[in-house]
């Protein structure tokens, strides 16, 4: 089924998925590194290879509204961005989300302002963290195609129907060409599927009033169906990913295990940083050291149960985030502390890679040879704790 | 207190329904005056059914025949859009 190897960067990996799905709207604004994406789907479309309609706005916040508008209305909606664009999004992804709008959104992954940077971290998906959007990370731009199909379905589930968020490291996916292998068009458009949606916004037979006003006596409520649509998407995102796996023979799963079996040091990270971390793993393995590794595909709705059963063992678990919170606990690390929460485990927290500093494999070893500080490359002593 | 509903029994998005709403009763804000119309002066421009605010204009198709005292708030937009004087505020007597 599927097509040879093709070398492209995540950026044209994810356009060509956008391709194949052929959403009805893209909304867009460019920012670096998302704007290979837009830029590559927009090609297709000046081709003639892609249908949908292109709406150049103003800025992000438009891109988002314009987005919700679309989906409501019936049309399978894409928009994508990075950094201060996901952060000027950011008040317009809650209230799609609070309106149950599916838009999908390819994200490239890079540093917050300021200072103004334009390289990986993971602080602008951090920002929409609690928007009610699904955020699923590829570690590579095979993943990124990959997660990029599944997620129109995932968004448009009837048990569902939040945004999805596809995040791929800025640079170190975006921009990096390495081999991929797409579906055929024929079978990537069946897998995706038409889009249905419950209540079209532009349905004069059965007229609706979407997003009202909802005071004291409701917003709980309808804040609480959220929770529970994300709770729906975990079991929803296997049965995607099963299907997907029967076409692709690629499976993905909400967590991805690496070596854990047996290993009594683990680490838990997100994107690009597993890849690298894998390679380091084989190393130790090879030496005979006891590691591995939890990769998480999905950072929401955060696979609490799994990643509970998957560490609730292992002696010391080493969280690496790509993003912190000055006075505060770094994001990945207070899930995990959640997740673990009442275990045995060891648990210790990492900074890494803030504003696209490289992560280097003599620092994975170091995390777990146990002479790494907590703040990985940081120039000087950190602060005391 | 109106019973309020379960956040499972709520629509999705808390998406409101044709019906889903009680009619609404704005007439009750209404303080002082009311538009009372001559109906042999209307020449049926409906620029008033165009001006209300509340669609407290009652049409029989496309003919204006009266005003819905249960939703008008006595704002008196119609009788100074009227071109032929035919709508008049007078004294509200509740009803």
């Amino acid at each position: 089924m599927a097509t040879e190897a093709r070398i492209l960067t995540g950026g044209q990996a994810v356009a060509e998925a956008m391709r194949q799905i052929d959403p009805d709207v893209v909304p867009m604004y460019p920012i670096t590194p998302q704007t290979p994406i837009i830029q590559g789907f927009a090609t297709f479309v000046a081709q003639g290879r892609a249908h949908g309609e292109l709406v150049d706005v103003e800025s992000e916040h438009s891109a988002m509204s314009a987005a919700i508008g679309a989906a409501l209305a019936g049309a399978r909606t894409i928009t994508a961005t990075s950094s201060q664009g996901l952060a000027l999004m950011a008040e317009v992804v809650y209230i799609a989300a609070s309106m149950r709008a599916p838009v999908v959104m390819a994200v490239g992954n890079r540093a917050l302002s300021g200072p103004i940077n334009i390289h990986c971290d993971h602080s602008d998906s951090m920002l929409v963290r609690d928007s009610g959007a699904i955020q699923l990370f590829a570690e590579n731009a095979q993943e990124a195609y990959d997660l990029m199909l599944i997620a129109p379905r995932l968004a448009e589930h009837p048990d569902v129907l939040l945004p999805v968020l596809i995040c791929q490291d800025g640079f170190t996916i975006t921009h990096s060409a390495e081999p991929v292998v797409l579906l055929e068009d024929d079978v990537a458009r069946e897998f995706v599927g038409e889009y249905r949606i419950p209540n079209s916004l532009l349905d004069v037979r059965y007229p609706t009033t979407q997003g009202p006003f909802a005071m004291p006596d409701y917003y709980f409520e309808l804040r609480h169906q959220q929770l529970a649509a994300m709770q729906a998407a975990l079991p929803v995102f296997e049965q995607m990913a099963s299907e997907f796996y029967a076409l692709s023979g690629r499976r993905y799963h909400s967590v991805e295990p690496y070596a854990l079996d047996g290993a009594d040091h683990a680490i838990v990270c997100l994107g690009s940083t597993g890849g690298t971390v894998k390679d380091v793993v084989d190393e130790l393995r090879a030496e005979g050291e006891a590691v591995g590794l939890l990769e998480l595909r999905s950072f929401r709705p955060l696979p609490r149960h799994d990643v509970r059963t998957a560490l609730d063992s292992i002696r010391t678990v080493s969280v690496l985030d790509r993003a912190d919170s000055p006075g505060g606990a770094p994001p990945l690390f207070a899930e995990l502390a959640a997740a673990l929460h009442g275990t045995e485990v060891d648990l210790r927290s990492f900074v890494y890679g803030l504003g696209g500093r490289d992560l280097h494999p003599e620092q994975i070893r170091a995390v777990f040879t146990e002479d790494s500080g907590a703040y990985i490359g940081l120039r000087g002593a950190p602060c005391p704790a | 207190m109106p019973e309020l509903t379960a956040w499972r029994e709520l629509p999705l998005g808390g998406v409101v329904r044709p019906g889903d709403t009680a009619p609404p009763h704005t007439g009750g804000w209404r303080t002082g005056l009311k538009p009372v119309v001559r109906l042999e002066s209307c020449v049926n421009c409906l620029l008033c059914w165009l001006y209300c605010p509340d669609s407290a204009v009652q049409l029989d198709g496309t003919t204006f025949v009266g005003f819905d005292y249960d939703v008008c708030k006595g704002c008196e937009l119609c009788a100074v859009v009227c071109p032929v004087d035919a709508i008049a505020m007078v004294e509200d007597d509740g009803d």
